[in-house]
């Protein structure tokens, strides 16, 4: 077994109103940046011990699934590294 | 004949929904998740509240929680399931019904009464009142706006499976009207079974006279059918 950190980033769907994202955009821009747009992830980095990175990815996709990301309405990418 | 309504850490309309329905006569009985779905339930609310603080999602631990499993498996025998506000996030969030409930459009908490108009009549959720009424519920969320992919949402449409939309007094479906942003002004949908319901509006906060207004009776009697 290997230890392997699995990070998974869940964003909102393209197409989806991202509220909180569009509030910060324009805090932002009051701030006086320029800016064209922004958009904001969760990102979540789990460690894990697993055979091999193709077995730590799919069960942090896994979680993904059934957890981490609600697929109605958001995607996520999932990428692991050797810890 | 005994409703259970399902209490999770965090759930606070748990207490007044068994007073409006201890109001319409309808036994009922508070049943704290970890104790699991009584096998005599009639009939299943999951209550308002923030259940785990509304962590990850609004509801999305409180569908993984294990009496979530049987509160599922009750709902294809078909006993009837009603989920309230945060009731109506778990429902979604465990796939009773379609559609998830996310950000409202303001990104701000908004609590204030509502016009519904009632789209489908012919539900035991909603056949005593007409079709095209007007009722007001309250509403108290942060995260109520119905999101689902277009091909569905017209799926839902066409099975007559949307239960209410937000509209104006008159019963106009506008954007104004519209509180948090809603997808074609969605406020309740059924599961594939019209027995199962979710809505972001507060019936049990409508239901005794005493409060004032009583229109979300009509949502409730569904369980003394």
């Amino acid at each position: 077994m290997t230890a392997y950190t699995a990070t998974v980033e869940v964003r909102l769907k393209h197409g989806v109103l991202d509220p909180e994202a569009e509030t910060t955009e324009r805090a932002l821009e009051r701030l006086g940046f320029d800016l064209e747009d922004l958009r904001a992830a969760d990102r979540f980095e789990v460690d894990m011990d697993a055979a091999s990175a193709d077995d730590a990815r799919e069960r942090a996709g896994e979680m993904a699934e059934r957890l981490l990301a609600n697929p109605t309405i958001h995607d996520y990418e999932v990428s692991v590294e050797e810890r | 004949m005994t409703v259970s309504v399902i209490q999770f850490g965090g759930s606070n309309c748990d207490r007044d929904t068994v007073q409006a329905l201890a109001h319409l006569d309808i036994d009922t009985e508070l049943v704290w998740h970890e104790d699991g779905l009584p096998a005599d339930a009639t009939g299943i609310v999951l209550p308002g509240g923030f259940s785990y603080g509304d962590y990850l999602r609004a509801g999305a631990m409180a569908a993984r929680s294990p009496i979530m499993d049987e509160v599922r498996e009750a709902a294809e025998s078909g006993t009837p399931v009603l989920g309230i506000c945060n009731g109506a996030q778990i429902g979604c969030e465990s796939s009773l019904t379609p559609g998830a409930f996310t950000t409202n459009e303001s990104a701000r908490f908004q609590c204030e009464h509502v016009h519904l108009r009632v789209e489908n009549a012919d539900t035991p959720w909603t056949d005593h009142f007409e079709e095209g009424e007007v009722v007001e519920f309250p509403i108290a969320h942060g995260e109520g706006r119905y999101e689902i992919d277009d091909a569905r949402l017209e799926e839902l449409e066409a099975d007559d499976r949307v239960l209410f939309r937000y509209c104006d007094e008159d019963g106009e479906v506008t954007p104004e009207a519209n509180p948090n942003g809603s997808k074609h002004s969605v406020a309740g949908v059924l599961g594939e079974r019209d027995t199962v319901a979710v809505l972001m509006p507060h019936p049990e906060r409508v239901s005794l006279p005493d409060i004032g207004a009583t229109d979300g009776q009509g949502v409730l009697r569904a369980f003394g059918e």
